[in-house]
Parts: C-alpha cells; sequence; structure tokens
C-alpha cells in the first residue's frame, strides 16, 4: 500500500480511516424502502396497462396479484441471503458466494443490463412528459426531446456521483410524493372524498375477460411491471448502517407498499377508463393514473400526478443508476471486469468510475434505440435474474443450514417460496415467448457467447484468492 | 424564440454542466490519488471486524 499523508490539504477524504477508502455506511431502512420501491412505482404510472389490452381488466387484475405473489417470494429469499451476504452487487456477491464465478458473471450482467435499460427507458418517458408539458402549455410544433432525456441522465448520474445518502435522500422524497398521489387519488375517485366517479360494473359489462383465458396468459408478463426492479435493495448492502435490520425491513416494506399501490392503481384506472383505450399504452392511456386524475375534472389532481408521474419516473432512473453501478463496481472489485472499475472516490465515497462508465452507455439507449425493445431487454435480464433467485436460496440452505451462521433474517416456509418462485418464472418465460420469442432466443444466446469468454479469457485475471469474504465455516459437504 | 426554445438551451446547458463538473473532478481524483488507495476497497472487511456469524447455542 502506498505511504499517503493523511494530513495533506489536496487529498480530501484520506482521514482518520487510514489509506484505504470503501463505501460509506450512512444508510437507513427508508433509504432502502426508497431504492426498491423508487425503482419500480413508475410501472404503476405507466406500462401496467398493456396487461388490459392483452385480456382485459380481469386479466390485468389476476397478473397483477400473479406477479404480487412471484414479487413477495423474491423479496422473502433476497431479504434473508443479502441480509447475510451484506456486499455491494447484490445478487451477483450471492452467486460469487453460494453458487460459483460463471453463475455470479451472469447474475452481475443481468443487474447491470437490466437497471441500465430501465434507466434508458425512464428517460425516454422523462423526455416524452416534458413535451407533453410544452403541448399543454401552448408549444407549438414538436419539442426536441433530446436535451431533456440527457440532462435527466446527467443530473441523476452528478447526483450519484456525489454520494449517496443525497441520492437516495433525494429517491425517498419524490418516492413518498408519487405514493402519496395514488392514493389521493384513490379517495378523491372512489367517494371516500368527495364524490366517486367509478363504474366498474358499466365498465365492465360484456368485457370480463374479452379474450378468454389465453387473454390472462398473454397479459403475465406485463404483471411485471407492478413490481420490477424491487430486489434493487439488495445494493444498498455495503452501504446501510445495519444491514440485517435495515435490508429486511426496507425490502419487506417496500413489496407490502407495491401491493397496495399496485391494487390500488388497477382499481382507479379500471374503474374510470374504458378497457379498450386503457389498454393502448401507444395511442390510448399513456399514463393511466395521470388520465384518471384528467377525467377527474380537479385541476389539483392533475397537478398532483402529473408531478407524480415524472417524479416516479426520475426515481426510477435515479435507483438504476445507483444500482448499476454497485454491480458494476462489484464485478470490477473482484476482477471479473478491470480492476480499474473497482475504485471509490476517497471524498464522495461512491463507486465514481462505474457511474461515469455507465453514463454513455444508458445515453446509446436512451437516443438510438425504440423504447419497446430497451423496455423487453430490461424485462427478460430481470427474469432472468428471479429464476437464478430460487436456486441460490435452496443452495444457501443447503450449503449452510440455519444452524450454521447469522442471519438477520430467515424467511418462513422454505423451500415453498423458491418452488413457488421457480414455477412462476417458468410460466412467465412461456408467457413472454409467445409475444417475444425472438428477443428471448436472442437475449440467451447472448449470455451464452458472454458466459464463454469469460469461461475461456477472463477468469485467469479473477482474484480468486480474495473473492469468498465471508467469515463462514466451510459449507456442509465439502 | 419562444419559453421553450430557451427552456431547450438551459437543458442543453446544465446537461454539459453536470457532466464537465463529473469528468474535471474525476481526472482530479485520479491524478491526486494513488490507483492502490483509490481500488483499496475490499469486500467483506468490516463484517469481519463487525460480524460474529456465529450462532449462539
Amino acid at each position: 500500500m502506498t505511504e499517503v499523508d493523511i494530513t495533506s490539504k489536496t487529498m480530501d477524504g484520506i482521514g482518520p480511516h487510514g489509506v484505504k477508502v470503501g463505501l460509506l455506511r450512512v444508510l437507513g431502512p427508508a433509504h432502502v424502502w426508497a431504492l426498491g420501491v423508487g425503482i419500480v412505482l413508475v410501472g404503476e404510472y405507466m406500462g401496467w396497462n398493456f396487461a388490459v389490452g392483452k385480456g382485459g381488466a380481469y386479466a390485468a387484475l389476476i397478473a397483477c396479484w400473479f406477479a404480487g405473489i412471484l414479487y413477495t417470494c423474491v423479496a422473502m429469499i433476497d431479504s434473508e441471503v443479502t441480509s447475510t451476504v451484506a456486499s455491494a452487487g447484490g445478487q451477483y456477491t450471492q452467486a460469487k458466494h453460494i453458487v460459483g464465478p460463471l453463475m455470479a458473471f451472469n447474475v452481475g450482467l443481468y443487474l447491470v443490463f437490466a437497471y441500465t435499460m430501465l434507466e434508458a427507458a425512464n428517460a425516454i418517458t422523462a423526455g416524452y412528459l416534458v413535451s407533453v408539458v410544452a403541448t399543454i402549455t401552448g408549444h407549438e410544433g414538436a419539442l426536441n426531446q433530446r436535451p431533456f432525456i440527457i440532462l435527466v441522465i446527467m443530473f441523476l448520474a452528478w447526483l450519484n456521483y456525489r454520494g449517496v445518502l443525497a441520492t437516495l435522500t433525494f429517491n425517498l422524497v419524490i418516492t413518498a410524493f408519487a405514493f402519496a398521489a395514488i392514493l389521493i387519488l384513490f379517495l378523491s375517485t372512489s367517494g371516500i372524498i368527495g364524490a366517486g366517479i367509478m363504474d366498474h360494473a358499466a365498465l365492465f359489462e360484456g368485457h370480463e375477460l374479452p379474450y378468454g383465458w389465453i387473454g390472462i396468459l398473454a397479459s403475465l408478463h406485463f404483471g411485471l411491471w407492478y413490481y420490477l426492479g424491487i430486489e434493487g435493495t439488495t445494493q444498498a448492502a455495503e452501504e446501510v448502517r445495519s444491514p440485517a435490520r435495515a435490508l429486511p425491513f426496507g425490502t419487506l416494506a417496500g413489496i407490502m407498499t407495491l401491493l397496495i399501490a399496485a391494487t390500488l392503481t388497477w382499481y382507479v384506472c379500471s374503474g374510470v377508463l374504458p378497457w379498450e383505450f386503457l389498454g393502448d399504452g401507444v395511442n390510448g392511456s399513456v399514463a393511466p393514473l395521470f388520465d384518471t386524475a384528467r377525467l377527474s375534472g380537479s385541476a389539483g389532481l392533475v397537478w398532483l400526478l402529473g408531478f407524480g408521474t415524472l417524479f416516479a419516473t426520475l426515481a426510477s432512473a435515479n435507483g438504476c443508476i445507483n444500482d448499476a453501478s454497485r454491480a458494476w463496481f462489484a464485478m470490477g472489485r473482484d476482477k471479473y471486469l478491470p480492476g480499474w472499475f473497482g475504485a471509490v472516490h476517497p471524498k464522495y465515497r461512491t463507486p465514481y468510475r462505474a457511474i461515469v462508465f455507465l453514463v454513455p452507455i444508458a445515453l446509446i439507449f436512451a437516443l438510438g434505440a425504440p423504447l419497446d425493445q430497451v423496455i423487453t431487454f430490461s424485462i427478460l435480464s430481470g427474469l432472468l435474474g428471479y429464476t437464478f433467485m430460487p436456486l441460490n436460496i435452496i443452495m444457501f440452505r443447503r450449503k449452510w443450514p440455519l444452524n450454521s451462521i447469522k442471519r438477520g433474517y430467515e424467511h418462513p416456509f422454505h423451500p415453498l417460496p423458491a418452488i413457488t418462485l421457480l414455477t412462476l418464472c417458468g410460466v412467465t418465460f412461456f408467457a413472454v415467448f409467445l409475444g417475444y420469442g425472438t428477443q428471448l432466443v436472442a437475449m440467451i444466446g447472448f449470455y451464452i457467447v458472454v458466459s464463454l469468454w469469460f469461461h475461456f479469457w477472463r477468469y485467469r485475471f479473477v482474484n480468486r484468492g480474495a473473492q469468498f469474504t465471508m467469515p463462514w465455516p466451510k459449507p456442509q459437504g465439502y | 424564440m419562444g419559453l421553450w426554445n430557451w427552456i431547450e438551451y438551459g437543458a442543453w446547458a446544465l446537461s454539459a454542466a453536470f457532466a464537465l463538473h463529473m469528468v474535471l473532478d474525476w481526472l482530479r481524483t485520479d491524478s491526486t490519488y494513488p490507483e492502490d488507495v483509490l481500488t483499496s476497497s475490499r469486500e467483506g472487511e468490516l463484517e469481519a471486524m463487525a460480524e460474529e456469524h456465529k450462532v449462539k447455542s
């Protein structure tokens, strides 16, 4: 280790902790909640309603609860493993410790792609929202959305670069606002406060299941929208003050929040908007909660849900930058990628090189790729990650049974959640194959190619001796 | 030129400012600190000190 003068005026940040710099442990359960819910809540504001187009309103509700079960399993499994393997990288680090290097490399890439694509999709959406505001306020002609897309990515990357506490406190405020906006819309349109405008019976009559049971199957993969990204809470593992408490608390509170938000969103929108309009997310209702607010006739609700939509989009992009950079950083630190990416900023204590490196990649996807393709790639990468989780927890419990190491949280009914999750992932893969078979095959082909590259070339650079860091006993059977 | 054209220019300018700040700080940091200090973070060091990872019988 290089000798460094810790009294140096120029080397700010090198203090009493000596010449080693790591990520800062400053976060609490509320930040974990804000990270998980913040990434996801945009899915309540837009995207989920494609499920209505595929199978009608009831199919969308079934998809909502089907995906709700899937993600409750994800949240429980993640809470147990991550509160025990509390390091940056989340599922990547879990895979490294529990399954093996090749699985870890793949899971790391799933995470980086899922979050970077989702960040790009959010930036595109934010640019679109600004153009809608311009049109509403009387701007003639089409607004150039590019500067606003770039601004969203640059501002949020800058915020992430400057420190994790400010980044996730910002997320906490705007996520809480967006969630509160959904609650207020529900109270205002359901008749609890003022006159209600919902009429489910009239809107559903004759359209209960317009495409039958196959419509339900087709709508399943859009049900993921309600919760996609809650597993991102694990990336905060190395920056929370108390991993054993904050991670399970924040993650489980997050999935409960999302179950409430998803059900309320379906109830409010399907009770106000006709299913044909609601289900067409391109030419019909792009932002269903906002459209419901417009139909309410209340200017206050229109503004509230307008800001709610924008804030949900920003919170999601912000959380994605945080998570993608932690996964990239962790892979660099272990030399799964060049070790140069494993650097921490001595003053801001953030993985600054990983954050800056992923900015142009997000920009390329945000400015050069169609939104639906970007979203599909993000969902498919996420789905591959969910398929890994049940295998991971089964191996974790086998190698280190409950009484062998200390866990922050022990999830109940094992192995039922793992088997449920694996089954639901299988069904969702089939549903995705029906709609996006080409993309699914292309993406799996991509991961096979990079796996071969890792196995035959990259693995020789991996710091093998230093990659298993947990002070655990030997796994059972070894 | 309308208000939204000015806002567009503002968005370009702010984006450039944020990008410039990150890149300059990055270069300054890399040239100020030795590489082995910047990459000195190790997984699990805090856990090794703070957590027992043993179950009380």
